[in-house]
């Protein structure tokens, strides 16, 4: 009982966590119709920064809101330096120009901080275990994750939903000729977005940090899953990120946690123990693949274009 | 848009003459260093060049071409494993293999387009990746050694450098030229009809997916060659060959030589690992140079090596 709660708060902490990444992804994909392998590279940002600016200042949270200042500055300028030359070109250029992107970050983050990861050390008050049912415990920083990123999703919602940048936002993922037509300055608006999401990656790499080490690469894993993710949502539709996230956070958690058990009662001991971990890796991508082969457009398609 | 005949053609003449001459520079310099480099680089330009197939032919963008580099790998050295030491028998089951699989990801791979076929492809590669991690018998995360390459009956002996060199060009040369006899022939003109305008193509009575696919499964084979070639190279084979950085790695050779001509790929994965290996010899930082250099090339040389040739050549 005990450990199905607490793997089930895992899994949606990470479904959490996971959507904060893919925000920004299916809002820069939506919007600008871009695809930025690069995005990972700004989830390590996130961290490492955090982990130096918690290291300056003695603070965990000055520190991490100093990093989430930096990684939206690293954004916007990225954006304006890099990116914007690549607007309306093909999908595959894209690829190619961020991939380049990942390889000039791993070895600048290499340069600056050495090879060694770093870690980012909690405050005493969020090391305690909290008490959330009679007799069960959990990490009061994952829960702290928890609340802080089910608050950005709302904060998310309420921006994109019920404001004017947010309407454009919107109208510029349905139809980007049109608004720019209308007389939006479409160039303000894309490099505001792909700053929001570089910051959106940023936060959930410095909240991922002290779970993890920072490393180099750190960012490579988790965008391929952010990635599985908008694609499963339907790219471009953040309610879709948002539960494709939790879905896809579940399911993998859970997947690590049972399906050795549950596939030792299948199979022989040795035969499940080399199984599982590849089952348990492999069931987000055999996820993604049911989706694409079945809706190919994802289970939750942006507006149609 | 691409390079006028004779341009590219005196490219690929010089290029194939230099590949075939380098062991005989080698030898006389005594640089063995330059053999072992430019084996690697001509097995890499066989996968890119599989790639470039489905991909500047084909139109189809798939972002898991190193699945199929660790699938032939993997046949070789697990069979050598198993005490299979036989390149008569490791090489067929590579290939076979590697269409096979090919022939299973593209059959459902082919039903999406865009974008949610590079995901989808690359998700399959990442399947392949983590069974290969799981394969603890055969060294999982570790990867497999290859003690013994493969065995050719006295034929060639691959563990001579030379021999091994020209029978890497051999494969390069002989899947270029497979890859020119399919894309000139009716099948090829399909393929390419298919990339241009798939509803056309339908309307006109060719089963599109079909013709995708048939081409999906050539590339995936050649491309398990060329796997089979790598793990003999380094004997050893791991799963790291299969990370979505190496397809990445093979589509950035296949876009920076110039998709959809022939010697593109080849002069993509020349100058990509030359670059990397020149580079590596002046910082440990690679990416810092390389990083940026690739975001020139495709801001500003659009088309290519291949195409920028093809605008010089046009003044």
């Amino acid at each position: 009982m005990y450990l199905v709660v607490e793997q089930l708060l895992n899994g949606l902490q990470f479904g959490l966590l996971l959507f904060l990444l893919a925000a920004g992804l299916t809002l820069v994909f939506g919007i600008m119709d871009f695809v930025n392998l690069a995005h990972g590279s700004l989830y390590m940002m996130g961290a490492y920064f955090a982990a130096t600016f918690a290291a300056w200042t003695g603070s965990f949270v000055l520190g991490s809101v100093m990093a989430l200042g930096a990684t939206l500055l690293l954004g916007i300028a990225l954006e304006y330096v890099a990116l914007r030359h690549l607007y309306g070109r093909d999908h595959l250029d894209q690829v190619l120009a961020t991939f380049g992107l990942i390889l000039f970050f791993n070895d600048a983050v290499r340069l600056i901080w050495g090879p060694a990861g770093l870690a980012l050390p909690l405050p005493a008050w969020l090391t305690v275990p909290v008490q959330i049912i009679p007799g069960i415990y959990y990490p009061a920083y994952r829960l702290a994750i928890i609340a802080v990123a089910l608050a950005v999703a709302a904060l998310l919602y309420i921006v994109v939903m019920r404001t004017r940048v947010g309407m454009l936002i919107r109208a510029g993922a349905s139809n980007r000729e049109m608004i720019g037509a209308l007389g939006i300055n479409i160039k303000l608006l894309f490099t505001l977005v792909f700053g929001l999401g570089a910051a959106l990656a940023g936060l959930a790499g410095l909240m991922q940090a002290p779970i993890l080490t920072v490393q180099i690469g750190m960012g490579e894993n988790i965008l391929i899953l952010a990635f599985v993710i908008i694609v499963i949502g339907g790219i471009g539709s953040i309610r879709g990120a948002f539960l494709a996230a939790i879905f896809v956070g579940m399911i993998d958690t859970l997947g690590r946690a049972f399906l050795p058990d549950l596939l030792r009662k299948v199979l022989s001991g040795a035969a499940a123990s080399t199984a599982a971990p590849a089952l348990s890796s492999m069931l987000i991508y055999l996820l993604m693949a049911i989706v694409l082969v079945v809706r190919p457009e994802g289970l939750f398609p942006a507006a149609k274009r | 848009m691409m390079p006028k005949r004779n341009t590219s053609n005196a490219v690929a003449a010089l290029l194939c003459a230099a590949l075939v001459l380098l062991p005989v520079y080698s030898a006389v310099s005594g640089n063995i260093f330059i053999l072992t480099l430019f084996t690697r680089i001509v097995i890499f330009a066989l996968a890119a060049a599989s790639l470039n197939l489905i991909m500047g032919y084909g139109g189809m963008m798939s972002f898991g071409h190193a699945a199929y580099l660790g699938i032939g790998g993997y046949a070789v050295g697990i069979l050598a494993t198993e005490g299979v030491g036989s390149g008569f028998i490791q090489w067929p089951v590579a290939l076979a293999v590697s269409a096979l699989f090919a022939l299973v990801i593209g059959a459902l791979s082919l039903r999406t387009r865009g974008v949610y076929f590079i995901m989808i492809t690359l998700a399959f590669a990442q399947m392949a990746y983590y069974v290969a991690s799981a394969l603890s018998r055969y060294g999982g995360d570790d990867g497999l050694t290859i003690y013994k390459r493969s065995d050719f009956a006295g034929l060639i002996n691959l563990s001579d450098r030379t021999q091994f060199y020209y029978f890497c060009l051999a494969c390069l040369f002989g899947g270029l030229y497979l890859i020119w006899r399919i894309v000139n022939s009716r099948f090829g003109l399909v393929v390419q009809g298919v990339r241009s305008n798939e509803q056309r193509m339908q309307a006109i009575g060719f089963h599109a997916n079909r013709y995708r696919l048939v081409c999906f499964v050539i590339a995936g084979a050649i491309c398990g060659l060329a796997g089979a070639l790598l793990a003999n190279n380094t004997d050893f084979v791991s799963p790291a060959v299969m990370y979505w950085t190496r397809s990445g790695d093979l589509m950035v050779m296949v876009i920076l030589g110039g998709m959809g001509s022939l010697f593109g790929p080849v002069l993509g994965a020349i100058v990509y690992l030359l670059l990397e290996e020149l580079l590596s010899q002046f910082t440990e930082y690679t990416g810092l140079i390389l990083g940026p250099v690739l975001l020139l090339i495709v801001v500003f040389a659009r088309g290519g090596i291949m195409g920028l040739l093809g605008r010089m050549s046009r003044g």
